[in-house]
């Protein structure tokens, strides 16, 4: 059905990653989250193009754009998931997911479009909800935060709902 | 620990590996797969929900233990109940349109998809800023705010040891993915 079976039982993945997140409280004061350093990396880049006059936007002067440990979490995200694909053989460019292709075109353009506006509705939706699956959805709610659950809650609600759209009932 | 938690150098590298072994579980779970994400949001295969409140109930019940040690602090994040319902719903149509979320995409990059990073990755960074330009008219109309849900957790409002609360707790989300298997 996936035409892809993960390599780890989810239960033993979310686990090992419930102990990590525990240790970055423990060892960074830090929960596992991954929106803000997208807005901080893109920042970064702004800054370059335009020097210092981003940093007067209102937002960016509660979100400094640096190099922080979020960003380099997610740096590390990267190369993590690279190490793993290689060492299981199963690293591999690819330019539009199976589901896709099957359902829709085999044509990367098409792909490439809707993932560019999907990512503009992450990244809207998820400073306006001031985090992820991860910073809400995981770390949030677990450490009892109402706003994380309704968060979380509203992330699988709206993607339920746009997945049966897009993909027919 | 103060020294640790201040060395901003140091909490680089920290960020780092803490990554590194995140992305490596990320992959390791499937999850950095568009296939497995979307197949969850069309509700025929629950690897991100298992994943996740497996997740959940060991940081859950890890903070239950250490909080009261004063081993860790706990952070709830700033926001409102209106801002979590509006946020959350734009987050989602993202989420199924996109086929992965901020922390899997990176790791989908990691894996070789390549229409993570040319289309995805922009366009959370499109969108991020799109949402700086507009955060002070947001902000005046009220459309985005802080409320009395701002930085509150449960945890605050505990009486007696956190375990009497988060087992129950635990045991309910166990319940749920015995329901799911």
């Amino acid at each position: 059905m996936n035409g892809y079976e993960p390599l780890w039982s989810p239960y033993v993945a979310g686990g090992v990653i419930g102990l990590l997140n525990l240790f970055a409280l423990y060892i960074s004061d830090n929960p596992l989250a991954a929106s803000t350093s997208y807005l901080k990396i893109s920042g970064l880049i702004r800054k370059m193009v335009q020097g210092d006059k981003v940093l007067e936007n209102p937002y960016y002067k509660k979100k400094t754009p640096e190099i922080d440990w979020g960003v380099m979490l997610i740096i590390g995200i990267v190369f993590g998931s690279f190490f793993s694909a290689v060492l299981s053989g199963t690293f591999a460019f690819q330019f539009i997911p199976s589901l896709w292709e099957s359902q829709f075109s085999s044509q990367w353009l098409p792909r490439f479009i809707i993932a560019v506006i999907g990512g503009m509705f992450i990244g809207v939706g998820s400073r306006w909800a001031g985090g992820c699956t991860s910073g809400h959805g995981i770390s949030g709610v677990s450490q009892l935060s109402l706003t994380s659950m309704i968060a979380a809650a509203s992330f699988f609600i709206g993607g339920i709902i746009t997945a049966f759209l897009v993909y027919g009932l | 620990m103060e020294y640790i938690h201040s060395n901003k150098n140091l909490q680089r590298g920290l960020g780092l590996l803490i990554g590194i072994i995140f992305g490596f579980l990320l992959h390791r779970g499937g999850v950095t797969n568009y296939n497995i994400i979307l197949n969850q949001l069309l509700l025929e295969d629950f690897t991100v929900v298992r994943i996740m409140l497996s997740a959940v109930i060991v940081t859950m019940l890890g903070i239950s233990f250490l909080l009261p040690r004063k081993i860790i602090k706990i952070q709830p994040k700033p926001g409102s109940i209106k801002n979590s319902i509006i946020g959350g719903l734009l987050f989602g149509v993202g989420f199924a349109l996109l086929g992965y979320c901020p922390g899997t995409i990176a790791g989908a990059v990691g894996s070789g998809a390549m229409d993570g990073l040319f289309g995805g990755v922009l366009g959370i960074m499109i969108g991020s800023n799109f949402f700086a330009s507009g955060y002070s008219q947001l902000a005046d109309r009220k459309a985005i705010l802080n409320d009395r849900f701002s930085e509150f957790s449960l945890f605050h409002r505990m009486k007696y040891h956190p375990l009497l609360y988060t087992c129950p707790i635990a045991s309910v989300l166990i319940f749920i993915l015995y329901l799911l298997h």
